[in-house]
């Protein structure tokens, strides 16, 4: 039961160890980049904003990381989660430039009078209170993923099945959201954003603390994905992962389990969509591609699936390669991130993380993948 | 007496006047050509093609290429090179006046014109010519004509041109002023016009029935006849939409038979198989460039030798991926979904580095262009020849899977592949050739494609996702379910396309097919076996 470890009360203080790096990492960049300019410990701007986006991507690879890891629903559509956070957020930060867009229309924004709304759909209600917004960040996903999870898990959708329909569902999402008739904008999205709760989201001071609120979340998401996964709730996820038939004639409801972390996960992905916003300062219907719903599970596995930490190290060190790649040698990031989908498939099964338990532990025996097919389901 | 001198002159100057504008008139139907006033020209151009003058045509050819010139003096030429040609005779002129002009025209003159060639061509020797008149005469209805018409319709003995002749007759007819006792001859042409059935007869009858001055009974009937053109116009736009949407399944089927083929016998969802077709299309243009370059003389068939060439490069490539990297993730498809992504990735940048990330252009052979109309349906060739193409190679794998062993093995180890394996079937060696074939399938998909699409790096991704849902919807490792979910789906988009708009219809068709999973986990046509997960 070598998959069980990493998931088990065990790697608590894994948990906690990782959550508290997060932490400190952002408290020490925003700090940092406070300092004058002169000094040379100072961070740019560029540098924040970039820590903050791969923190983002990281609450989006633990989301992913919980059900894929836990739950065994290889989901190709988190993105949407992500992106629909994102958007209410966006909702909000654009009711915030209120009279200081080019038409200066306090109640719409610029894509709506450029397109000749006459008044804000009803959907937009009351996105220009944060509280509102931030429950619209957590419940839109939430509602998203309740609908889809119990129409599919109820009726047993599993496997590549629900893999592809989730990828067909981020893409009708972006089809929809390209639309200027939706009221998102269209293809720009919402953009041009000013200040957020009236601090304004170009000084490094916001900039900072909306880094050090990342890193937070994080650090929250970890703990309580860890809370959610352990003891009892979290041996049923992995009963169900490595063999959901059984443990339903055990007399436990495996889509009951499903559905619980898949609306948790969705939460949590909208969480990152909706920080990534206030750092990247664009949300467009591109986030919806199915191709980045893909690359996030490319983190988590390049990570380790099922470790929780190992989702963080991935988006992180991912991205940065990404990063990195697209300044030196833009045309060889595709083979990069291809080959990295590749290696990690054939000879990582368990991400960074089971590299690490393999060198550190030195067990003597193969680490064994969770018993993947034992009802010969999806082959 | 001084005065009375006067007024003599003028008596004079003025009968001088009047009698050279008669003798001018009497004397030549060319002379208003060198007035120099635009309707003078006009009515002559008129006069001269009513007169049936043997010269007339010349005249009026010439006119419109701008090569007939007068001479303020008296005469008119055609030019015809550095020579010019007597207007009136034919005869070749060769003391050429030195202040020659062009006959001027305007857009007066230029209609006049564009009727009388017309008139000229309704009394054609050819049949194609004075359809096109006709057609021309259906198209303007001008009143004016109407002479032309019955003058035309007299002699016609063609029944394609006649019936466009009446046509013809009944729009013009119709679009003259009302006049006391014509309902019967106007009820005609109602009905006439309703048999045309286009466009042109609508906007004409729905003004005759909104008119004040029709009869009743004429106003009715064209407004009946305006709601069965109406409906007319329905049928057969739906007819050609579920053409394009056959065609669009066609290209489907061809993209989701391999796909189903490779997930029905391993269960792996080749997330390449995309790339693989991109790579059957980037084939064709290498094997169109190839035999340009060495045996020109073959290129009207080079698309059909990319057929082969496209299969085999693919389906050897599918062996190389199937050996080289999905045989080590077997029993986890998830991983291979994600390893065939990543291959995906890499097929893509390596065909975008060699070949460029812009559209090449793969030719489509003259026999493939051009279309063909189906009463109102604009079948194109090339759509066509996909439809057929898809079909063919769906009875030939059908052929395949039942009357081969690899098609009987296949099938075997679809069913239950630990069973299959008792019984000694080398399932290593099934996986790799299904791969293959199924990858060799892209390839063919690949050609397909090419010749209705765009050609470029990117072209797997735009048919990935919608290959993925046939195979889903259709229900794994079943034929006919891929070929029931491509059709469906392929005319489903294009027939919902008009009423909502292109993206809303891929949406819904999107969305219907999440729903319909939920409720038919195992597709349209399950597999049944004791294999198959219950």
């Amino acid at each position: 039961m070598n998959a069980l470890s990493p998931s088990t009360t065990k790697s608590f203080s894994g948990t906690i160890r990782m959550a508290a790096v997060a932490f400190a990492v952002t408290i020490v960049l925003a700090g940092a980049s406070l300092l004058p300019e002169a000094n040379p410990l100072h961070v740019s701007a560029f540098v924040v904003s970039l820590a903050g986006k791969y923190l983002a991507y990281a609450i989006l690879a633990l989301s992913v990381d919980l059900v894929w890891g836990f739950a065994g629903i290889l989901t190709l559509g988190h993105a949407a989660f992500f992106a629909l956070g994102g958007y209410a957020m966006g909702m909000y930060l654009m009711r915030e430039i209120g009279t200081r867009g080019v038409y200066g229309n306090p109640n719409l924004p610029d894509f709506m009078i450029f397109l000749s709304w006459k008044s804000l759909p009803w959907y937009w209600w009351g996105s220009d209170h944060f509280a509102w917004a931030m429950l619209l960040v957590l419940i839109v996903p939430g509602i998203l993923a309740g609908v889809f999870g119990w129409l599919a898990f109820r009726s047993r959708v599993s496997g590549v099945y629900l893999s592809i329909i989730t990828q067909a569902l981020t893409y009708a999402l972006m089809l929809a959201f390209f639309q200027n008739g939706l009221g998102f904008g269209g293809n720009n999205g919402l953009t041009d954003f000013k200040d957020i709760l009236g601090a304004d989201l170009h000084s490094p001071l916001t900039r900072a603390v909306l880094l050090v609120v990342t890193g937070a979340v994080l650090a929250g998401c970890l703990l309580l994905s860890r809370w959610l996964v352990s003891g009892r709730f979290g041996y049923l996820l992995v009963a169900v992962r490595d063999a959901e038939n059984r443990t339903r004639f055990l007399g436990y409801r495996p889509e009951q389990a499903k559905l619980l972390i898949w609306v948790f996960s969705a939460m949590v992905a909208g969480i990152g969509g909706a920080l990534y916003v206030t750092q990247v300062g664009i949300i467009n219907p591109s986030e919806f591609a199915p191709a980045n719903s893909i690359e996030s599970v490319i983190w988590v596995a390049v990570g380790g699936r099922g470790t929780l930490s190992g989702s963080v190290l991935g988006a992180v060190l991912v991205n940065c390669g990404k990063t990195l790649f697209t300044a030196w040698l833009p045309e060889f990031w595709l083979y990069g991130l291809g080959l990295l989908f590749l290696v990690t498939t054939l000879f990582l099964p368990q991400g960074l993380m089971g590299l690490r338990h393999h060198l550190v532990k030195k067990q003597p025996e193969e680490v064994t993948p969770e018993v993947s097919n034992p009802e010969g389901e999806g082959a | 007496m001084c005065r009375f001198s006067q007024f003599l002159w003028a008596g004079v100057v003025c009968l001088l006047l009047a009698f050279s504008g008669v003798r001018g008139a009497a004397a030549d139907e060319f002379s208003g050509l060198e007035s120099g006033q635009f309707n003078t020209i006009a009515d002559t151009v008129s006069a001269m093609v009513a007169s049936g003058n043997p010269q007339a045509g010349a005249v009026i050819d010439a006119l419109e290429k701008r090569h007939l010139v007068y001479s303020p003096a008296g005469g008119v030429f055609i030019r015809a090179g550095t020579t010019y040609v007597d207007a009136r005779t034919g005869q070749s002129v060769q003391n050429i006046p030195a202040d020659l002009k062009p006959v001027r025209m305007n857009n007066h003159v230029r209609q006049v014109l564009a009727s009388a060639t017309a008139e000229l061509e309704l009394l054609s020797p050819e049949d194609a010519v004075r359809l096109k008149a006709a057609t021309q005469m259906y198209a303007q209805h001008n009143p004016a004509m109407l002479p032309v018409i019955h003058h035309a319709l007299e002699r016609e003995k063609n029944s394609h041109v006649r019936l466009k002749l009446e046509q013809a007759n009944a729009a013009t007819m119709l679009a003259q002023p009302v006049q006391p006792g014509q309902e019967a001859t106007r009820l005609a042409a109602v009905k006439t016009l309703g048999s045309a059935g286009d466009l042109e007869a609508r906007g004409l009858l729905a003004v005759v029935a909104a008119s004040d001055h029709e009869t009743p009974e004429v106003r009715k009937a064209a407004a009946k006849t305006v709601s069965s053109i109406d409906l007319k116009q329905r049928v057969w736009s739906v007819l050609q939409n579920a053409f394009y949407g056959l065609s669009y399944g066609s290209v489907l089927l061809l993209a989701a038979t391999g796909l189903a083929i490779t997930f029905g016998v391993m269960g792996v969802i080749n997330m390449a198989h995309g790339e693989l077709m991109m790579i059957g299309a980037y084939t064709t243009w290498l094997v169109q460039q190839g035999i340009r370059a060495t045996v020109p003389w073959l290129e009207p068939v080079s698309l059909l030798v990319a057929i082969p060439v496209a299969f085999c490069v693919c389906g050897l490539l599918g062996i190389l991926i199937e050996r080289g990297l999905i045989r080590f993730l077997y029993g986890r498809p998830l991983e291979t979904l994600l390893a065939t992504w990543g291959l995906s990735l890499i097929l893509q940048q390596a065909i975008r580095s060699i070949f460029g990330p812009t559209n090449i252009a793969v030719i489509t052979p003259a026999w493939l262009s051009g279309s063909w109309m189906l009463g109102s349906v604009d079948i194109t060739l090339n759509r066509l020849a996909i439809f057929v193409f898809a079909f063919l190679v769906l009875g030939a794998l059908m052929l395949v899977m039942r009357k081969t062993s690899l098609g009987l093995e296949m099938r075997a180890v679809t069913q239950n592949r630990r069973m299959a394996a008792l019984m000694g079937i080398r399932t290593p060696r099934v996986d790799a050739l299904a791969f293959g074939l199924g990858a060799g399938l892209a390839g063919l998909a690949g050609v397909a494609v090419s010749q209705i699409d765009n050609v470029s790096p990117n072209l797997g991704q735009s048919y990935i996702i919608d290959s993925f849902m046939v195979v889903v919807f259709g229900g794994v490792g079943n034929l006919w379910g891929t070929l029931a979910a491509a059709m469906t789906l392929g005319m489903g988009g294009k027939i919902l396309e008009p009423t909502i708009g292109a993206v809303s219809a891929k949406i819904a068709i999107l969305v219907l097919v999440i729903l319909y999973i939920q409720r038919h986990p195992r597709g349209m046509f399950p597999v049944r076996g004791r294999g198959v997960e219950s």
